[in-house]
């Protein structure tokens, strides 16, 4: 899969992967939860890239965010990695399908200017070429090598590092643009807990039990995991006391959160190995240490 | 000046409006056969009098792999093994265009072939023309799953145990509607099978003998690409319609040359269509493509 991921961050294929996650390494746990392929996400594939991934934590989410997904993956033209865990995955929820027309549609920037002037990569003003499809009369070459405008193999440093920069720039510029973030009573907040996915959900009655006991917590929860939203990370780092990261894996979101808290802010890892969601007991102990 | 006025012969390509004459010269070794594949290819396209609007190549990784690069169409350069699967998937959303996959003997029959006899059990609506050369030329001549038994490579350096497949057998025993082979000497014959080939409806194989006087021939002391024309010329024995058991290609030893298969059988599309209109009847409305 990871081979064929490069392809399409090369190739700039709109694609929606979906990754249920089950705890590993390999065969592991099969139909028990894990996040632990947050980071495999983002760097599986070999080589530098920027990619979108999102998060959600319940059957109507996996619906919106599907949309959002596509709607992602169109707009950038970039793989887009919906990563769902075994609890999402085998959650049974009411969920409001909306009326086809009430659905919105970023379809991809399709090219019907002159044939002779048509170059596959040459980027728009947005980083992002236009599209035509195999058929349309465009007689295009597209390749996985590193490639000039008009898709033909350039083996050479200087097209490396144009190509490169433009499919990173073209998402990492846009992170702030990207990012979803649900925040909840983070102004003021001594502590704020970080959490995407089923881990979001269960953080819920922790951070309920110390605000009765009168913790100013707030909670972030991320929709959109990849890219990192690092403004808004290195922000809040700079207005909380803690950072308390809940993720079902050894530590591996958290690690971003640290780097960007740069000291800032205490950052604490609520770690599972997988298997079951955390004990909302950790969580609630791991927000009491968090707090000044 | 006008152009009679001139002395110096206007020079073109006989081919030039197929190929793509900005990324000539080739990559391609002297006496390799893959140009003689590329001629028979184009000459098949002009034969069938195609549009070049409504054909397309998907290549996978390797010499082979190259040609989607040189073939004025739209063209596809994947991944090791995975051009059957990415060639599906055009096939499936434009089930119009003719879809043809050239690659190498390493790339369709060793990393992909699995795809290779899932489509042909499904017949898939495409052409293979398989290049073999009976060796991974492209990155240093290793054993392949088609190198015959005792010839050398560079990872079976005392000649090589493994009993090769016979590409015609297996494109056979999984469901191919359309079997043939020939070597690069064989041009005319080879420009009437892959018409053929591309004429049929469901998955079509056309294996080309191909010499490799860089790496196998080298390794195995065998002459020059021209010694290998020579060997086909004296080796190759037309046998249409021979047994595909028989035809297991032996070193040095004669190699049966001919179209094996040609029968008919619903395509994937077709029995599809076929199945669910008996099941859902005139509520079924067929699939023609998801591409207006």
């Amino acid at each position: 899969m990871m081979e064929n991921l490069g392809l399409g961050i090369m190739m700039e294929v709109p694609t929606v992967i979906i990754n249920v996650q089950r705890g590993g390494p390999s065969t592991g746990l099969p139909t028990l939860p894990a996040q632990a392929d947050i980071m495999q996400a983002r760097w599986g594939s070999h080589g530098d890239y920027e990619l979108i991934a999102v998060a959600p934590s319940s059957p109507q989410e996996s619906f919106d965010y599907m949309i959002m997904a596509f709607n992602l993956s169109e707009k950038y033209r970039v793989p887009t990695l919906v990563m769902m865990d075994e609890c999402v995955g085998h959650m049974t929820e009411k969920i409001v399908i909306p009326e086809p027309e009430e659905i919105e549609i970023t379809p991809r920037k399709l090219y019907d200017g002159p044939k002779d002037e048509y170059l596959p990569y040459r980027p728009d003003e947005d980083m992002v070429p236009w599209m035509v499809r195999a058929g349309d009369g465009y007689r295009f070459h597209t390749t996985g090598l590193t490639h000039d405008e008009r898709g033909y193999p350039a083996m050479n440093a200087e097209c490396q590092h144009e190509l490169v920069t433009r499919l990173m720039d073209k998402i990492r510029t846009k992170a702030d643009e990207i990012a979803v973030l649900e925040e909840d009573e983070v102004d003021g907040a001594d502590v704020v807990v970080i959490s995407y996915g089923i881990s979001s959900r269960v953080a819920i009655p922790a951070v309920e039990r110390a605000r009765a006991e009168g913790v100013k917590v707030g909670s972030l929860r991320m929709v959109t995991v990849w890219p990192f939203p690092e403004n808004r990370m290195r922000e809040l780092a700079k207005e909380v006391g803690a950072l308390v990261v809940v993720e079902l894996n050894m530590g591996q979101m958290y690690y971003e959160v640290e780097r960007v808290a740069a000291g800032n802010a205490k950052t604490i890892l609520v770690p599972h190995a997988g298997g079951w969601v955390h004990d909302s007991e950790d969580i609630y102990q791991a927000i009491k240490g968090g707090a000044r | 000046m006008t152009k009679e006025a001139t002395l110096e012969p206007e020079l073109s390509h006989p081919m030039e409006e197929l190929l793509r004459m900005d990324r000539i010269p080739h990559i391609w070794c002297p006496t390799c056969g893959l140009g003689t594949v590329v001629t028979a290819f184009a000459s098949a396209i002009q034969k069938l009098e195609i549009g070049l609007d409504d054909i397309a190549v998907v290549s996978g990784i390797g010499c082979t792999g190259r040609v989607a690069g040189y073939v004025k169409i739209d063209s596809f350069h994947t991944t090791h093994g995975r051009a059957i699967p990415f060639a599906t998937g055009l096939h499936l959303a434009n089930p119009k265009l003719k879809t043809v996959v050239i690659s190498g003997d390493g790339d369709l029959i060793s990393i992909g072939g699995n795809h290779f006899i899932h489509a042909a059990r499904r017949n898939i609506d495409l052409t293979v023309i398989c290049v073999n050369n009976f060796i991974y030329a492209m990155t240093g001549g290793q054993v392949a799953p088609t190198t015959p038994l005792t010839a050398n490579a560079s990872t079976m350096p005392y000649g090589n145990f493994e009993q090769p497949f016979s590409i015609p057998y297996l494109a056979d025993s999984c469901g191919a509607v359309y079997v043939a082979r020939w070597s690069a000497l064989h041009v005319r014959r080879l420009v009437t099978a892959i018409a053929e080939a591309i004429a049929k409806p469901g998955f079509s194989v056309v294996e080309v003998i191909s010499p490799c006087s860089t790496l196998y021939s080298r390794r195995n002391r065998l002459g020059t690409g021209l010694d290998l024309m020579r060997f086909y010329h004296d080796n190759c024995e037309i046998k249409h319609g021979a047994d595909t058991r028989e035809l297991e290609i032996k070193f040095q030893e004669k190699i049966t040359v001919g179209k094996f298969i040609d029968r008919d059988r619903p395509t994937f599309v077709q029995s599809m269509n076929n199945w669910y209109g008996k099941v859902f009847g005139d509520e079924y409305e067929p699939y023609e493509g998801a591409v207006e």
